[in-house]
């Protein structure tokens, strides 16, 4: 089964090399989000995580 | 005065299409979901070998990365979709057949599906409610997505599991904030295509799904 590991390690790394210009341009375009818009990223981040850890007691 | 009148002319259709646009993602993802447990049903019932997840993947995003871009404007774009998440659907046969084979294993999956459609809808439900422009997420969520797929090839010789654990954990939360993201992108106009914006959501939901499924296998796997 090495020869799929190497072909997933391949593919990620093609996946990478392609995402890379693409990263690079929408840091450098991405508009700077305030303090209150990264709390309304934040808030919902944190009831995934308590979300995730409830699934995980159910299991 | 014509300038006035222009964006006066310009705006009124441009939220009537952004909401077009948003109702035919939300149609077309129902439809693709639909379709990829279809193929995944068929997959399981074909007892397909493990490698077939790994074939489908790679077939899937190269289509998505270079042949669905040049279609997405005219009606094969939809067909392209369909083949991608078909394809996406079937190779998770040989993963669902795995876990199903597990103690817990119907449980496992059952909550991973289950738990990724709360996530989608309650993220979705909270970016069409709040109306935020969420695009300052961009630039910090590709390079975080980069980071973790560099940490994933990392993972694939040392197989250390509390790093693979890590791993879709933070791939959750990349996706999540994709998902704001990409539906505030619909939102306010700035993703026009509803053939991309569907095969951009179908591909968090499908990252969230396997990330849960790996999680939740292996803390229900611990005693």
């Amino acid at each position: 089964m090495d020869w799929m590991k190497i072909i997933s390690a391949l593919a990620l790394v093609m996946f990478i090399v392609i995402l890379f210009p693409r990263a690079r341009d929408m840091v450098k375009n991405s508009p700077k989000g305030t303090s209150s818009d990264w709390m309304s990223f934040v808030i919902p981040m944190i009831g995934i995580v308590l979300f995730i850890m409830l699934l995980i007691k159910l299991v | 005065m014509n300038q006035n009148y222009s964006t006066v002319a310009q705006r009124s259709p441009s939220a009537l299409a952004t909401n077009k646009v948003l109702r035919n993602t939300y149609m077309l993802l129902s439809l693709t979901l639909l379709f990829s447990g279809l193929t995944a049903a068929i997959s399981m019932f074909m007892n397909m070998p493990p490698m077939t997840y790994l074939i489908s993947v790679i077939g899937g995003m190269v289509i998505a990365m270079f042949v669905l871009p040049r279609f997405a404007n005219s009606t094969a774009g939809i067909g392209i979709v369909f083949l991608i998440t078909g394809m996406l659907g079937f190779g998770l046969g040989p993963i669902l057949s795995m876990y199903a084979s597990l103690p817990n294993g119907g449980n496992i999956i059952t909550l991973s599906l289950g738990g990724t459609g709360v996530i989608f809808m309650g993220l979705s439900a909270y970016a069409l409610t709040t109306r935020k422009d969420f695009s300052f997420l961009g630039g910090f969520l590709m390079v975080g997505f980069l980071l973790v797929l560099l940490a994933a090839v990392a993972n694939i010789f040392l197989a250390i599991p509390a790093m693979s654990l890590m791993i879709s954990a933070v791939v959750i939360m990349i996706m999540s904030g994709f998902i704001l993201y990409d539906t505030s992108r619909i939102i306010h106009g700035g993703e026009t295509n509803y053939v991309l914006a569907t095969i951009g959501l179908y591909m968090t939901i499908f990252n969230i799904f396997i990330s849960l499924l790996q999680i939740l296998g292996i803390m229900g796997n611990d005693d």
